[in-house]
């Protein structure tokens, strides 16, 4: 079984981002950028299938401007086969991103398609679930276990509620919860062999994709600032403080 | 002609308080009219909830027995189909609405506008991005169907004094088999609801161990606090999944939040930003949790609980 996972560039979930004082996007230059930590998670249990057996190929795709190339190159430098960088100068919708892993799926024809449940750029947490919807199979998200036997997977997703299991039947798609893995770093070896994996580049524009921009963003702001707060000593304070707010 | 078809959830026969805030952000569209939808194998006493929510014209049920458990991918085409009349499509911003609504969406050919926070006109929202350290204005197309999960914590519960009548309708969508409900495990409780509680008492790694957390459950039971947790708490083992609060797990916005024992990650603060007064406990006084907390006390947990228990007599 083939595996295909989406691995998106966002900016390091360790920065304090900011937002462009004309109200026009969010400051990325200069901004170190890495693999979306969810989709970090992904590609690790991909490779944990293809170490049990259950899989034989990882391909790790990515859509986005030239040098997400080299990007792709440390999903390959963690294990996976081969990478695919879907070519495009303009962000996309998860619309159109999940249109443009169908023509992938359509092509590959994987067993199982991995992402992460959302990415921490756009939180939008689309792209898996309209994948599945385009292409009419199984979607478990939120995923915290996967089991995969007899051409079913079981799967236990983090719900309000607690832990839903559901089974679904192959091919589906997952997308994956922080607490499902702890992903492998990278070693110096396998970074050279990866330079040595393929990559193939496909412009978006080759794809037939239809492109879905219909919603547009106008405007970015920073959030509301909070107002400066106050310090106690004591319990005996804390509860004054909170009696004079009605809070207790 | 705007009308807004609100996704009910509910679970064990009962109306989730989701759903009364999704119904808050549908009337603030002002639309026409505000129709609920009730999927399930028996959807009466769901139904009869909703029916109360002030504001909803309609309840639309459709019972079939496939429909006993929320599965996106059985419920996504019967929500596309009831859909058609509809200007908007509006699900609660929780697992089950995250699930569910990029599926309708994809299925209606249009993207999702995911948390909506405000709405500043039938096609116009904001929405918070990068863990909410920006917000956008996002506008729709005026001739797309708007589909939008609404995050709960931005939306009071719209109240239940209504009665709007009840309508079954039947929905001619052919449902797969490939995805199968096995079982749901429920961490057991008696406190107040996470998301929907006016007071939480959270724990993180500061609290040390699992059999440590019970200093804060009896403060939060004194208090009459929901309990949360930091991830930091949940990946230790102290608590179970469904408590944790921040980026990744629920985001809320109670009246009070104390955190106690938590550090402060973007990722945490995140979830509870939207608080209306934040107690920050901590022995570190140099953690980013009181560069957001109106009050902040230093000092240990250990001592500390045991002696706002007391002050409170």
């Amino acid at each position: 079984m083939k595996i295909l996972v989406g691995y998106k560039r966002v900016v390091d979930y360790n920065v304090r981002i900011q937002v462009k004082p004309d109200g026009t996007g969010v400051v990325t230059d200069g901004v170190k950028l890495s693999a979306n930590p969810f989709d970090d998670i992904a590609l690790e249990e991909a490779l944990r299938l293809r170490e049990k057996g259950v899989a034989d190929e990882v391909v790790v795709v990515g859509i986005g401007p030239a040098d997400l190339t080299a990007h792709l190159r440390n999903g390959l430098a963690m294990g996976a086969n081969r990478a695919i960088h879907v070519q495009t100068a303009d962000a996309v919708s998860p619309l159109t991103a999940a249109r443009t892993l169908l023509k992938l799926v359509e092509k590959e024809q994987p067993g199982l398609v991995i992402l992460g449940k959302q990415a921490i750029d756009d939180d939008a947490n689309q792209t898996g679930q309209m994948l599945a919807a385009l292409w009419d199979r199984p979607q478990a998200t939120f995923a915290g276990k996967v089991e995969i036997a007899d051409g079913k997977a079981k799967v236990t997703r983090e719900v309000d509620a607690g832990l839903e299991v559901i089974e679904a039947d192959l091919p589906a798609v997952i997308t994956t919860d922080l607490r499902l893995n702890e992903p492998r770093f990278i070693k110096l070896p396998d970074i050279m062999k990866a330079k040595s994996k393929p990559i193939d580049v496909i412009e978006l524009g080759s794809l037939g994709v239809e492109t879905a921009d219909h919603i547009k963003t106008t405007h970015y702001a920073a959030p509301p600032k909070r107002s400066k707060g106050v310090m106690v000593k004591d319990a005996a304070e804390l509860v004054a403080a909170l009696k004079q707010k009605g809070l207790l | 002609m705007t009308k807004i078809l609100v996704i009910a959830e509910h679970l064990g026969g009962k109306l989730n308080g989701s759903t009364a805030r999704a119904v808050s952000a549908a009337a603030a569209v002002k639309p026409d009219a505000i129709d609920v939808i009730v999927l399930s194998d028996a959807p009466e006493a769901v139904a009869a909830e909703a029916a109360k929510i002030d504001g909803v014209s309609k309840v639309l049920t459709v019972a079939r027995t496939e429909n006993a458990h929320s599965l996106a991918a059985i419920y996504a085409p019967q929500i596309v189909k009831a859909a058609a009349g509809y200007t908007h499509v509006f699900a609660p911003s929780t697992t089950f609405g995250k699930d569910l609504a990029p599926r309708v969406a994809a299925l209606l050919g249009v993207s999702q506008v995911s948390d909506v926070m405000t709405v500043e006109g039938p096609h116009t929202f904001k929405r918070p991005i990068y863990a909410g350290n920006a917000i956008v204005t996002v506008e729709v197309d005026a001739s797309s169907i708007v589909v939008a999960t609404i995050r709960t914590a931005s939306w009071p519960a719209a109240a239940s004094n209504g009665s709007a009548p009840i309508e079954a309708i039947s929905v001619d969508a052919a449902l797969p088999s490939h995805t199968r409900f096995v079982e749901l495990q429920q961490g057991k409780s008696d406190r107040p609801d996470l998301q929907g509680a006016p007071k939480v008492v959270s724990g993180g790694r500061g609290v040390g161990s699992k059999e440590n957390f019970e200093i804060i459950y009896k403060f939060a039971d004194k208090i009459g606090a929901a309990v949360g947790a930091s991830r930091a708490a949940v990946d230790a083992g102290y608590v179970p999944n469904e408590m944790q609060v921040g980026q990744t797990g629920k985001i809320i916005a109670p009246e009070l939040y104390i955190a106690v024992g938590i550090s402060g990650a973007i990722q945490h603060l995140t979830g509870i930003k939207d608080a209306g007064t934040i107690v920050a406990i901590n022995k570190d006084g140099e953690a980013p949790i009181f560069e957001i907390a109106d009050i902040g006390l230093v000092g240990d947990l250990f001592k500390i609980l045991p002696d706002l228990e007391a002050s409170l007599g």
